[in-house]
């Protein structure tokens, strides 16, 4: 099985505070990281890995040459090769136009029986990235994968793959090729061995810039997103707070009273009829 | 004239109901002699004249199996095909997990742009092109975009950022029924069943959540929350660390990690609020918070905030909660 990870560098989100004066996000010290979500992706093909050891993962990935520490991860936890598409003409694409590179990446380094990424990124937020290759390819997708079970015989291989979605678990049958993206639901992914660490900083990183995608300039980056950004706004995120202090029983009836007040003012709920 | 197009679906065999915000965004873009309203359902339903009751002109069904039942790619094949006939201006669909899917697809395959998870809407006044307003990067700033090229302008838009329209049932009803039948490619995922939650809903379309966090200590704590659940008819949410620590299961969790929600109230309990669960909560109507610690960044992002101990403060409040219901 050949298996490809598309992983983002993202900033951490846990080092991120809200200053209580202004209401807005305060960047402290930015680490960058791999996308959380893609975790669970790497830990899926790796799990594949594991039980077929003949598989192989390349790790993708679209961004600054600083990307290349995501990727180096990658490898520490398990993957066997990775690539980095990068180049100023790529800055300021959007998700079509990031599908759009990767897409054409993976068509020149695949065929993949699988290709896998995180059900979004924590930066962009979108979910776009995974649905937008498949179209591309032209290939099934399932989003919000939460599990995943593999069996090659009998041949062709067969899995299936459980998407969490709002009211509940959808159980798929599937065959490659296809795209999943995956959610947490798929378990705890695994820490990169020492050896694998080693492996990770000798390792080198394919880098593909335009030309070797195919696509012209027109095509990628800013020129090629069929969306623009207009306006960005901070917006204050704290509310008009009322503070109520409940230390005692007496505070604690207070508290309900207001609480119910609240929700009676906001229409939430209503007194029930006298039975 | 601007065409609107969105996408409904279907929960049960019914019309589900998020498709009635949709057709309320729709119809914020202009009065009915401006905008002309097409709701697209894709899926069984036996009742898709309600969505004319709730603002759209036209209906187009396809019935098919469940959306569940068609995969993304079969359904983005049969929307290209609606869109070869007809081309609206504006395209919405909800940022479910079905149109989270389908509609990227839909993006990718006809070289449109799409803006995900918006949660706010606006026709440029000078140029007519929409505006899609979205938060991003954590919640810590809201991004206005527009649609460069092609058409339809599209948009996935987030569940409970807008209140349906009053049913109004004179309003004519017209249903177009439209064969879909995708033909069944080779390596087309199969479904083959379906677990429902145990709870009736999920966190993501319920009108109210009362969420858990650390504060909570250990994993018995929870049973008071899912009391007090089932008290008000809310369902448990849960922080990041409640996760982790095995309290509750995913699908419950709050934030960036977990699911975005925008429920009518929202009652965080034991929970600090970093930056990856207020992301996740931030559009919610009213936001309540009960905490020991008086520096929680959830208080700030509180309209009321509440210092007490969770395991004297809920069961007083299920107390005090059994003389009212939800209001309509």
């Amino acid at each position: 099985m050949k298996i490809a990870v598309l992983v983002k560098q993202v900033p951490e989100t846990d080092s991120l505070t809200l200053d209580p004066e202004t209401g807005t996000v305060v960047r402290s010290e930015e680490s960058a990281i791999v996308n959380p979500l893609d975790l669970y992706a790497l830990e899926a093909a790796l799990r594949i890995k594991d039980a077929e050891p003949a598989t192989r993962i390349l790790a993708l990935s679209m961004g600054p040459v600083q990307a290349d520490s995501a990727l180096r991860e990658a490898i520490a936890m398990g993957c066997d090769e990775a690539a980095l598409i990068t180049g100023r003409e790529f800055a300021a694409s959007d998700t079509w136009a990031t599908s759009r590179a990767l897409s054409a990446a993976l068509g020149r380094l695949g065929p993949f029986d699988l290709i896998l990424c995180g059900e979004k990124a924590t930066d962009g937020d979108t979910g776009q990235v995974g649905p937008e290759v498949a179209a591309f390819l032209g290939l099934p997708v399932l989003t919000y994968v939460g599990a995943l079970s593999l069996s090659q015989s009998p041949a062709p291989a067969e899995i299936r793959s459980e998407r969490v979605v709002e009211d509940g678990v959808q159980v798929y049958r599937c065959a490659p090729p296809l795209v999943m993206t995956f959610c947490k639901a798929l378990g705890e992914p695994r820490l990169p061995l020492l050896s694998g660490k080693r492996r990770a900083k000798e390792a080198a990183i394919r880098r593909l810039g335009l030309p070797d995608l195919g696509l012209s300039a027109e095509e990628a980056g800013a020129k090629g997103s069929p969306t623009r950004v207009v306006k960005v706004d901070r917006p204050r995120l704290t509310r008009r707070t009322s503070v109520l202090e409940a230390g005692t029983a007496e505070g604690i009836d207070a508290a309900c009273d207001a609480l119910v007040a609240l929700m009676l003012r906001k229409g939430l709920i209503e007194r029930r009829a006298a039975s | 004239m601007n065409e609107v197009w969105i996408l409904a679906e279907t929960k049960g065999g019914e019309v589900a109901p998020v498709s009635f915000e949709l057709l309320a965004w729709a119809r914020s873009l202009g009065e009915a002699k401006e905008v002309s309203i097409t709701a697209v359902l894709a899926g069984p339903a036996d009742d898709p004249e309600e969505l004319c009751y709730r603002g759209a002109d036209t209906v187009v069904h396809g019935p098919g199996r469940a959306l569940g039942g068609h995969s993304a790619r079969a359904l983005a094949a049969w929307l290209a095909s609606l869109l070869e006939e007809k081309r609206p201006t504006v395209f919405l669909a909800a940022a479910t997990a079905t149109g989270r899917t389908v509609l990227p697809y839909l993006a990718a395959r006809e070289g449109l742009g799409l803006t995900a998870d918006c949660t706010e809407l606006s026709l440029d006044p000078d140029t007519g092109v929409l505006l899609q307003t979205r938060p991003a990067a954590g919640g810590n700033i809201m991004a206005t975009i527009r649609t460069a090229r092609g058409r339809p302008q599209m948009a996935t838009v987030r569940p409970h950022s807008r209140r349906p329209l009053e049913r109004e049932p004179s309003r004519p009803v017209a249903v177009e029924t439209r064969a879909f039948a995708p033909p069944e490619a080779a390596n087309e995922p199969v479904l083959l069943e379906e677990r429902p939650f145990e709870s009736s809903r999920g966190i993501a379309d319920a009108r109210f959540v009362v969420a858990g966090g650390r504060g909570f200590r250990k994993k018995e704590g929870f049973a008071l929350l899912h009391e007090l659940a089932l008290s008000l008819g809310a369902e448990v949410g849960a922080s990041r660390e409640a996760v982790d620590r095995g309290w509750t299961e995913y699908p419950r969790q709050v934030g960036l990690s977990g699911r975005t929600i925008s429920p009518d109230l929202y009652i965080a309990f034991g929970i600090s609020g970093a930056i990856q669960h207020l992301a996740g909560m931030q559009t919610a109507g009213t936001v309540v918070s009960v905490n020991t610690d008086p520096e929680a960044p959830i208080a700030a992002m509180s309209d009321l905030a509440i210092r007490a101990d969770l395991f004297e403060f809920i069961p007083a409040l299920a107390a005090r909660l059994r003389d009212y219901r939800p209001a309509d």
